[in-house]
């Protein structure tokens, strides 16, 4: 699929996808990443400080919710500003299989023709709250 | 402004310089990548990324995270900083891509503590990682604010 500037206008979905997200996921994660903060996998720990339980790493998200833009522009390279707020924690249930589960939908945010890029804005929630915001990804379109 | 959760306030303009090297590896590239599900081709078959006239293996658009929370570790290891990292939460993060980051790059990245301000009783620190190529080719700039969180937050 082959994106052009000149045919994408402001509001017009790019699409949405359901991400689920198991224990082994976060495990996954934090070898990947090397971001090992146990609140990311001890329930305990996670509990001590005040959590509901064990939450999904904040850049999880991030970088799994980016992957509805890459696959839409057909080029990972093509994201070349992307940022977010991380308001609400993604809770991880311990059980066998997906503990989570992500909703992330796209729309067409801003076209910058002088730059060629447009801005993907998205909306990211678990269990129906918004746990991303301003998540914004702007892509270079060739 | 004394009650920010014991951080310090005088971090705020302060820089760390680059430190050892990171060198983005393929299998990592396609460790990240399998970690935040991504499923494109240029992450994982060289062939693949190079059709698209890359040199080698494409990382994800997040994968900078790798390079920059090294640098943030220097920040929050630092003795002065008064960071308690068990109280640290992630707040908000943005990655400004200059070009593609590929395997066999090799990475170093220049922190800046660009503010320290008062939020409730804790203190959010915002800091941005320079990241370039050891030859000094402009590669990323990542923005990251912690909160973190004072007594009762």
């Amino acid at each position: 699929m082959s994106v052009e500037l000149n045919e994408l206008t402001v509001g017009q979905d790019i699409g949405s996808r359901a991400i689920d997200v198991s224990r082994a996921d976060l495990v996954r994660y934090a070898g990947a990443s090397g971001d090992f903060n146990p609140i990311h996998w001890n329930g305990r720990f996670a509990e001590q400080v005040g959590l509901p339980g064990v939450i999904a790493h904040g850049m999880f998200t991030m970088g799994a919710a980016v992957q509805l833009v890459t696959d839409w522009i057909g080029n990972p390279a093509a994201v070349v500003d992307y940022q977010t707020r991380f308001t609400k924690p993604v809770l991880v249930e311990d059980v066998d299989g997906p503990g989570a589960s992500i909703e992330v939908s796209g729309a067409i945010g801003a076209i910058d023709a002088d730059n060629g890029t447009a801005r993907v804005d998205l909306t990211v929630t678990a269990a129906g709250v918004k746990v991303l915001v301003k998540a914004q990804a702007v892509v270079k379109v060739w | 402004m004394s009650e920010q959760a014991g951080v310090n306030p005088d971090l705020a303009g302060r820089v760390y310089p680059a430190g050892a090297a990171y060198t983005v590896g393929r299998e990592k590239i396609r460790e990240f990548a399998s970690a935040v599900k991504a499923t494109h081709p240029a992450h994982f078959d060289v062939e693949a990324a190079r059709a698209l006239g890359y040199t080698d293996l494409v990382a994800p658009p997040t994968f900078a995270i790798i390079v920059a929370q090294r640098a943030d570790a220097q920040l929050i290891e630092d003795s002065d900083s008064g960071i308690d990292f068990s109280r640290v939460v992630h707040a908000d993060q943005r990655f400004v891509h200059h070009r593609p980051i590929v395997a066999g790059d090799e990475l170093v990245a220049e922190l800046h503590v660009d503010q320290v301000r008062a939020m409730g009783g804790g203190a959010m620190i915002t800091t941005r990682a320079e990241i370039s190529t050891v030859a000094g080719e402009k590669t990323a700039t990542t923005t990251s604010s912690i909160l973190v969180r004072g007594e009762g937050q």
